[in-house]
This record gives structure tokens, sequence and C-alpha cells, in this order.
């Protein structure tokens, strides 16, 4: 029975409903607005916020696509607003030459990505790989597991960017339908705690004609070069942020998700299933079964994927005697997705020797069953005992189409 | 953990009829999670959606393979659809239709419950949605979840007066699968 304490804080509402809720709770000035499956509900429900008055000193504007949204975004955020979208698969491709612009303007613009394929073919259903593909585009991404996550994300992830010594812009990463339709309990952000919780954006720079700058207007190669470094400096400083805001949020709120990542059943694992999203509740519900017979088998729950927490992923991997990582991505050429080929990177260069073995999983919202991840964990402890065999593979893929 | 999987048609509410189960579900002080099997929406396609109801709080973000109970809104998809697939042998399925569970002839060995949802929607509401009044049976049926609670979901849906019709449905279902009204 659920605790009769939470029960009266706890509603069972859509996970769109709860992050649109929380967008609205975080008191943004500018919303902008294109809708897409599954991503629609959010801006519908933000959309009845602002109709319904609920939304002071905001702008909710109407785009034309989402590279508009992106766009309107960035003005809105140059001269000082707090800014909010969503978006999710090609609405967020199109977005993707603006996004480095976001970034290198360093404009915390705050984003909800309800994860999607990418076509062709045409797919509505949940993988990662639009976010993975933005990768490179110098904006936090954090990975939520369910969706009281999903909405207690938004108001540390505005906390993170916004910060004078980060100032980036960040998505919020939720799993398209897995996460963005279902309903389940949640306890909706509060104002008055949020208040308390999230300063008012108060930016160093902003466009102003009394006090006239320009923003990433041109920079030739004597100075282009320090622009990125301090993007990435920038970034670095955010790893910190990320797991103190997260500690701040539970001070306040009473619930943590997670810093940079999260263990589960990791002090003494000897095998470690790493992921990121919702597949991450079934894992936890797979490994139970797998403690309840002695076994020890861990989870790695990866929140920040960037900017990538190296120390912390050494550290919780380091004393076990496998990892497998499974990635609802692929890059196409390295039969690798990009949590996997993080992983393998940040170990090469320490003294950790643990075998790590990939898996694609999920692509285009095959569903993932509690047996396709004892299948993985089987795999994993027969790496663990004598090598890997193969290094990354799809899961489930069904030969008989082939 | 109880599994629930609702057939439809898409267009019958199926979906949320499995939101409100979670809703009821969350009233009565279980955790609970309500889920579609995302399809591409065409009106009178198959669809599927799903509804967890458990003690303790649900991680598992898999569809529902082994069901404790189905709930058939639109008996035609017998003829397409393989309702009873991995339902637990001890498990019931419900189905809307005029027929008795033998004549369905459903390959199973879980327990075949039938009701005439679509009558009950008729004679209390004028309309044939049975989505809701199906809730009622489920409640009768299985003794998961209050009818009372079921009936409070909807009516917050639901406001007024289309609340209050679906609320008596819900109860009159409720009673003939009980047998406590012919």
């Amino acid at each position: 029975m659920i605790d009769p304490a939470y029960k009266g804080k706890m509603v069972v509402v859509e996970g769109s409903y709860a992050v649109a809720h929380a967008a609205k709770i975080c008191r943004p000035n500018v919303i902008s607005a294109y809708p897409i499956t599954p991503q629609t509900h959010i801006v519908e429900d933000l959309s009845q916020f602002i109709a319904d008055g609920e939304i002071p000193n905001c702008e909710y504007i109407n785009v034309e696509s989402e590279f508009s949204a992106i766009s309107a975004l960035i003005g809105a955020s140059a001269v000082g607003a707090r800014t909010y979208s969503a978006t999710t698969s090609q609405g967020l491709l199109l977005m993707h030459e603006a996004l480095f612009n976001a970034s290198g303007m360093r404009l915390p613009i705050i984003m909800t990505v309800a994860n999607r394929a990418v076509g062709a073919p045409i797919n509505i259903w949940n993988d990662h790989q639009d976010s993975i593909a933005q990768r490179d585009t110098g904006w936090i991404q954090l990975y939520v597991e369910d969706v009281q996550e999903a909405s207690d994300t938004l108001p540390q992830l505005y906390k993170i960017a916004e910060d004078n010594e980060v100032m980036l812009p960040g998505m919020v990463c939720m799993d398209g339908f897995i996460l963005s339709h279902v309903y389940e309990p949640v306890i909706l952000l509060e104002q008055e705690l949020t208040d308390n919780f999230l300063p008012a954006f108060q930016p160093e720079n902003i466009l102003d004609p009394e006090d006239p700058k320009t923003f990433g207007a041109f920079a030739a190669p004597d100075t282009y070069e320090e622009f990125r470094f301090l993007q990435e400096q920038a970034m670095q400083k955010a790893l910190p942020k990320i797991e103190a805001v997260a500690k701040e949020f539970e001070e306040v709120f009473g619930r943590f998700h997670g810093g940079l990542v999260d263990g589960y059943h990791l002090d003494d694992a000897e095998i470690i299933v790493m992921s990121m999203g919702s597949i991450l509740g079934t894992v936890k519900d797979v490994v139970d079964q797998y403690r309840a017979r002695g076994e020890k088998i861990g989870v790695l729950k990866v929140r920040s994927f960037r900017p990538f927490p190296v120390q912390q992923v050494r550290e919780a991997i380091k004393n076990s005697h496998a990892v497998v990582v499974l990635d609802k991505n692929i890059s196409i050429g390295t039969n690798e997705g990009a949590l996997f080929t993080e992983t393998k990177s940040c170990l090469y260069n320490s003294k950790i020797r643990v075998p790590v073995m990939g898996y694609t999983v999920g692509h285009g919202g095959r569903d993932i069953r509690a047996e396709s991840i004892v299948k993985v964990i089987e795999e994993t402890k027969k790496a663990a005992k004598s090598g890997i065999t193969v290094e990354s593979q799809f899961l489930d893929l069904k030969e008989e189409l082939l | 953990m109880k599994g629930i999987r609702i057939h439809g048609r898409e267009g019958q509410g199926s979906v949320t009829a499995a939101e409100m189960l979670s809703v009821a579900a969350f009233e009565d002080g279980k955790f609970s999670q309500a889920f579609p099997a995302f399809g591409v929406e065409r009106r009178g396609a198959p669809v599927q959606a799903f509804t967890r109801i458990s003690d303790s709080p649900i991680r598992l973000r898999s569809q529902i393979y082994t069901p404790d109970y189905v709930i058939v809104q639109d008996a035609t998809l017998l003829e397409t659809v393989d309702v009873a697939s991995g339902i637990k042998d001890d498990g019931i399925i419900i189905v809307n239709t005029t027929e008795e569970p033998e004549s369905l002839k459903l390959n199973t060995k879980a327990k075949v419950m039938t009701v005439d949802a679509t009558k009950v929607a008729m004679d209390v509401m004028g309309i044939p949605i049975v989505n809701t009044v199906l809730l009622g049976a489920f409640a009768g049926a299985t003794g998961e979840i209050n009818v009372e609670s079921i009936q409070k979901a909807i009516r917050a849906r639901f406001a007024g007066k289309v609340g209050e019709k679906n609320a008596q449905a819900i109860q009159k279902a409720y009673q003939l699968i009980r047998g406590e009204e012919e």
C-alpha cells in the first residue's frame, strides 16, 4: 500500500501533464511550441495553462517549425527571458543547426525531448537516436528514468544551466510514449518549494539597446578556438553542479534521482548493467530477481550524458568483473551505441581493466522485455568468466526478417 | 503485481479505460501504471491498452504479456485477435457480448465471463460507449478495485451529467456480472 503521507501529495496523471506542470512552475517567460508526436501533449497542456492565465508574465509562441521554435528562444533568452520548449525526433533534427548557436551564444534554454526514433523509415516510437545525434551541439543532456524524475529534473536543469559559471542550454531527455504517455502516481512540482529552490534568471550579459552588445556574431581564427575552449570549460564546471543541485533538490523537496550517475546494488556488484532512461526500471526489476538468488548484479544509471561523468563512471565500475551497456541508439558504421563507446573510452587511459560489452536495444520502440535483460546478463556473466566473444550487437534481432 | 490488458478498437476509449483503472487503483491506495500499446491511430483498428496495479512502486516498463485479467470491448475482435494470449490460468477474461461464455470457445484455461455492456450503455446513457461500463464489470468480476473508486475516477474525468450517467452504468454492470441484477 502507498504510504498515506505520500498518497495525499500524489496524483495519477499523464507523464506529459506532469512535465508541462513542472515547466509552468519554473516560471518561464517565453515558451515556443510546434507539436510533434509524442511531444504534443506537453505543449498542448502548456497552451491550456496559458489560456487559463496560469503562467504569469509568459509569452506562448505558436511557431511554424522547430527551426523557428529554437530560433525564437535564442532571441528571447538573449534578452534575459527564461525559455522553454519541447520537441522530439525529426523536430529536434530540424533544430540541429540552431542548437549549436544556442550553446555557442551561451544561452541557458531548456527543452524537454520526448525521445523518439528518426526516419527513414518513419517511426514514431521511442529510442534515443534523436538526442544522441545532438551529442556534440554543446547542450547539457540529462536522461530520466520515470515521470517524477522528468518533472523534477526541469528546475534542476534551469538552476544548473543558468549558473553564471555554466550558461549552457540543456535538454531533459524522457522516453517518448513510455514516459510521455504513461499514467502513474507523481508528486506535481510544488510552486512554493520551487520558488525557494530556483532563483530568477539573472544573466550577466543580455541584449539591451541601452547597452549594445552582440551575441555570436563573428569570430576569426585568432579568437574562435577560445570560444570553443570556454564552452568545454563550462561543461566541466557543470559536472559538480549537476551533483550539487541534485543534492540541494533532495534537501528542499525530499526526492533524489541521482546526480551525474546513480547506483543500484552497485557496491558489491560483479556484473554491472549500465544504461540511460526508462529501461532502467525494467533492468532493476530483473536485478532484484538475481539478487534474490544471491547473484551480485548491479545497475549503473547514467543520468548525465553531456557532460560525461568520466570519474564517476570509472569509480562505479572499477571493482566489477564485467560491464554491459544498453544503448537505445547506434552509430551506424561502428555497430556501437554512444554510451558504450563513451564507457570504453573513459577506461582506456586508466588502470581499470574490466571487460565491457554493448547491446543496442529497443530501436524504433521495440519492446524490451525482462527476458531480454536476463539474456543480456547471462551473456555478460559468460564474458566475465571467459572473455568477450562479441563486443557489441543488436538485441532481439529478428533473423527471419533479414 | 497484477496486469490488465484491454482490447478494443481505436475510438472505443481503451486507453481512457486503462487510465481510469490506474486512477481508481491509486484511489484504493495501490501503485498503478497505465499505458497504450502505441499504434498508428486509425479509427476502428484493433488497439490494446495496459494497466498494472501493485502494492509497491512499479518500475517495469515492458508491455504486459502474461496478464491476470483481459477486458474485450468488442467481441468482433475475437475473430482476428488472440485476446487470451498469455493470460494466466487463474486469470479472468471479460468480454462485451450478448453471448454466453461457453459459446465464445476461447482457447484458454482462464475463466471467461461475459456482459452485455452495450445494452447497459444504451439503457443508461443512450450511446454505445462501453469502456467505462466494462470497468464496472471488472470491479464486480475481480474484486481488485472498489467500484466506488472507479466511479470517483470517472466523475473526476467527465464532469456533470456525463460523469453521473457513466457512474450509473458502471454500477449496473458491476451488479450484473455479480448476478445481483437481471
